[in-house]
C-alpha cells in the first residue's frame, strides 16, 4: 500500500534581488498511518519549508516543483483552492509552535474552535464533543476554558487547545512544527505524551519538526536530518541516535552534553561555521565547509544520496565509500539498547 | 560570609496599580529566598516559568530592589552600590542577543562602552582590550564595524559575552544565556563561558530551563518552584539522587538524545499555579503525588538532609 504522504524530489525556489535561493533542493519523505517522522536540523535547514510546501502554505513569490507530492494516493501539486480546502485542516492538520499566535485574541477558545470544526467536521461542531476532547487531552474544568480568552491560559493549555482542534477535524496526518519549544520541559513532555498516545489510539501520522534530538528520541519512529536544504540521512530513529554516519548527525549528537556520560565542564563538540545561504546550484558537498572530514572529492561534485544495508540513506561520500564505519566514536555504539 | 549572600529576599509587584477597572492585585515572583553563592562557584538557578528566576537574577544584578531582606555581595548590601560600581562587578547575559544589542551600534562600540562609560583608559587602550576581548570570545576581528543585523546568533551572544567581561566584572549573571541558539551555536558559547570562567575566576549565575546544560555547567543548583528555593546542594548530589518530589518530576522531564523510543511518565497533576493567588502551605502540594494534610496547611522550610538542602515535608527515600 502506498504511504500516507509520499513527497519525492521536492524543490522550492524563491527569486530575489542578489539571486534565485534554494531552500529545499529535492527532499525525499514518506510517512505512514500510525507512524512519526521527525525532521531535525539547525535553523535555515529548510525544516519549516518543506511542511509549508506538503500544506500548500508557501509564500506567494516562491516557485515549487517535484516528482511528486501525494497524500494518501492523490496527488497535491497544483490543487485548486477550493480541493484544498477539503483536504487542509481536515485532513492534513497543522500544530504551530506558538498557539499564542495561532489563536484569535478577540474570539473566545470555544466560539474560534467550533468555527473551525463546524467547517470540516459539521457533526462534532456541538459543544458537547468539544468539551468532551478537551477532557481527552487533559484539560480540567473544559467547559470554564471554552469561555475564555486565549490570553487568559497559559502555553500548554493553548497547545493543548490547539492540539484538541487539530483532533476534532479527524486527519489523518498532523504535521506539528515546533509543537513544544516554546513550553517548559515538564509541559514539553506532557505534550508528546498526549501526541504519542493519541497517535497510538487513533493511528494518526504524524510528521515533527523539530530541533531538540531529545524530543526526537523520545517519539520519533523515523527520522529525516536535513541540512541546507536537503535531506542528508534519513532512517529507523534508533539506528540514527544510536550511530550516527553522516558527519552532520554526528556533530549535533557531539553539541549536546549528556549527564553521565559527557564530563563535567568538558569541551562539548560543536559544528564551526553558519548553515550557508542557499544561492544557487550546489557544485560540492553542500556540509563541505563545516565538514571536518572533508577531502578533495567532496569539492567535486554534489553528493548522492546513498543506502545503507540497515534502511537508511546518507548523502557522504564517506559512507558511499564504505569508510564511514569508522567515524563513530566507539562510546556511542556501546549503549546497551 | 560567602561573596554573594541573598538574605530572606522577597519581590512583590502590584498589579493593576490606579486601574479604575481591575482590582489591584498583588504578585509575589520571590517569597522569602535564602541562599549563598561563593566566590568562583557557578550556581544553577532551575525551574519552570514564573518560579522567580530571571526575578532573582535582576536583584542580584541591582536593577531591581528586593520588598524585603536584603542582596550582599563581598558583605555590603547591593543598594548601597553606586549604579558604576555595581556594573563593575556585575555584569549580565540575557537570552536573546536579537533584542540585547543596540542595532546601531558596531560590534567595537558595543564591547567597548562599558569601559568608556567607566571612563577607563585612553581610546588606545581600549581599542587594544576591545581586540583582545575580541579574540578571547572567539569574534574574527574583520566583525569589529559590523553591525548586530549582519551577525548571526552565535555571534551576537559573543559579543554580549565580550561587552559583559571586558569591565573584568567579579560576577556574570547568565539567564538563559543558549535557549534562543541552535544546538550547534549553543555547544560554542558553553565551551567558551567555561573557559572564561576558568581564566577569570568569574563567579557566575547561570539560569536555564536546559537541565542538561545546568548540569555540564554548575557547581550547585538551585531549584526554585514559585519564588521559592526548594532543593539546593552540589549539582552530582541532586542529579544523582533528587529528594525533592518536584525535582525528581524536573529530572524525569528532561529528554535525553539517546536510542531507545519512550518518553516520560510524570506525575505532575495539575497546572502550574498562579503566583497571584499561591496555594497554602507547600505551593507544591495541588501537583505532588506525596501531600499528605500537613503539606496543605504548612509550609516547610529548607533543612540540610543527606548532603543538601530541601524544603519537603515527604522527602523521597530510595
Amino acid at each position: 500500500m502506498a504511504p500516507l504522504l509520499d513527497v519525492r524530489g521536492l524543490k522550492i525556489s524563491i527569486p530575489t534581488h542578489g539571486g534565485l535561493l534554494n531552500p529545499v533542493r529535492g527532499v525525499d519523505l514518506s510517512v505512514d498511518r500510525g507512524e512519526t517522522l521527525a525532521i531535525v536540523g539547525e535553523s535555515g535547514c529548510g525544516k519549516s519549508m518543506t511542511a509549508q510546501a506538503i500544506l500548500g502554505l508557501l509564500p506567494r513569490n516562491a516557485r515549487l516543483s517535484a516528482e511528486r507530492v501525494a497524500f494518501d494516493g492523490q496527488s497535491l501539486i497544483g490543487l485548486p483552492i477550493r480541493q484544498w480546502r477539503k483536504i487542509r485542516g481536515r485532513r492534513i492538520a497543522m500544530i504551530f509552535q506558538d498557539p499564542m499566535t495561532a489563536f484569535d485574541p478577540c474570539y473566545r477558545m470555544g466560539d474560534q474552535m467550533a468555527e473551525i470544526v463546524r467547517w470540516h467536521r459539521p457533526a462534532s461542531a456541538n459543544p458537547r464533543a468539544i468539551a468532551d476532547m478537551l477532557a481527552r487531552v487533559g484539560i480540567s474544568a473544559p467547559d470554564e476554558r471554552l469561555g475564555q480568552y486565549p490570553h487568559q491560559l497559559s502555553g500548554g493549555l493553548r497547545q493543548r487547545m490547539m492540539i484538541a482542534t487539530a483532533l476534532l477535524c479527524q486527519p489523518d496526518l498532523i504535521i506539528a512544527d515546533e509543537p513544544t519549544t516554546a513550553l517548559d520541559v515538564t509541559i514539553q513532555a506532557q505534550i508528546l505524551k498526549l501526541l504519542a498516545d493519541l497517535q497510538a489510539e487513533t493511528s494518526v501520522g504524524l510528521v515533527l519538526i523539530t530541533h531538540d534530538l531529545g524530543v526526537v528520541a523520545g517519539i520519533a519512529d523515523r527520522i529525516a536530518v536535513m541540512y541546507g536544504g536537503e535531506v542528508v540521512e534519513a532512517g529507523a530513529a534508533e539506528a540514527i541516535l544510536g550511530a550516527p554516519r553522516h558527519p552532520y548527525t554526528q556533530g549535533l549528537l557531539d553539541c549536546i552534553p549528556t549527564p553521565g556520560e559527557t564530563g563535567r565542564r568538558a569541551a562539548l563538540g560543536y559544528i564551526p561555521g553558519v548553515v550557508p545561504r542557499p544561492l544557487g546550484e550546489l557544485t560540492a558537498c553542500n556540509f563541505l565547509e563545516r565538514c571536518a572530514r572533508a577531502e578533495a572529492v567532496c569539492r567535486q561534485r554534489p553528493v548522492a544520496l546513498s543506502g545503507l544495508p540497515d534502511g537508511r540513506a546518507v548523502r557522504c561520500r564517506l559512507v558511499a565509500d564504505g569508510r564511514a564505519l569508522a567515524i563513530h566514536e566507539p562510546g556511542r555504539e556501546a549503549q546497551p539498547a | 560570609m560567602s561573596f554573594v549572600a541573598v538574605r530572606d529576599v522577597e519581590r512583590s509587584y502590584m498589579l493593576n496599580p490606579g486601574s479604575p477597572f481591575r482590582k489591584p492585585a498583588v504578585l509575589k515572583a520571590l517569597r522569602g529566598v535564602a541562599l549563598d553563592i561563593e566566590e568562583g562557584e557557578i550556581l544553577g538557578l532551575v525551574g519552570e516559568s514564573g518560579c522567580g528566576k530571571s526575578t532573582l537574577a535582576r536583584l542580584l544584578l541591582g536593577i531591581e530592589a528586593p520588598s524585603e531582606g536584603e542582596v550582599t555581595v563581598g558583605g555590603r548590601p547591593i543598594s548601597a552600590f553606586a549604579p558604576r560600581e555595581r556594573a563593575k562587578l556585575i555584569q549580565p547575559v540575557f537570552q536573546d542577543p536579537y533584542s540585547s544589542l543596540n542595532p546601531r551600534m558596531t560590534v567595537s562600540a558595543a564591547i567597548a562602552a562599558p569601559l568608556e562609560i567607566q571612563g577607563m583608559g585612553t581610546a588606545r587602550s581600549r581599542a587594544a582590550a576591545v581586540e583582545r576581548m575580541m579574540e578571547g570570545v572567539g569574534l574574527p576581528r574583520y566583525l569589529a564595524h559590523a553591525y548586530p543585523v549582519q551577525l548571526s546568533g552565535g555571534q551576537r551572544q559573543r559579543v554580549a559575552i565580550a561587552r559583559a567581561l571586558i569591565g573584568e566584572p567579579k560576577i556574570l549573571v547568565c539567564d538563559e544565556p543558549t535557549s534562543a541558539l541552535d544546538v550547534s551555536v549553543q555547544s560554542q558559547i558553553l565551551n567558551l563561558l567555561i573557559e572564561l570562567h576558568r581564566e577569570f575566576r568569574l563567579t557566575m549565575v547561570l539560569i536555564s530551563h536546559n537541565l542538561a546544560v545546568v548540569r555540564h555547567l554548575a557547581d550547585r543548583v538551585a531549584v526554585m518552584y514559585l519564588g521559592r528555593v526548594v532543593e539546593i546542594g552540589e549539582t552530582d548530589v541532586i542529579f544523582n539522587r533528587p529528594r525533592h518530589p518536584y525535582t525528581r518530576e524536573l529530572l524525569r522531564a528532561m529528554l535525553l538524545p539517546k536510542k531507545g523510543k519512550g518518553l516520560p511518565e510524570l506525575s505532575l497533576s495539575a497546572e502550574f499555579p498562579s503566583p497571584v493567588n499561591p496555594p497554602p502551605g507547600c505551593a507544591f502540594h495541588p501537583r505532588c503525588a506525596f501531600a499528605s494534610a500537613a503539606c496543605k496547611s504548612q509550609a516547610p522550610a529548607l533543612a540540610p538532609i543527606d548532603g543538601r538542602e530541601i524544603a519537603c515535608h515527604h522527602p523521597l527515600m530510595e
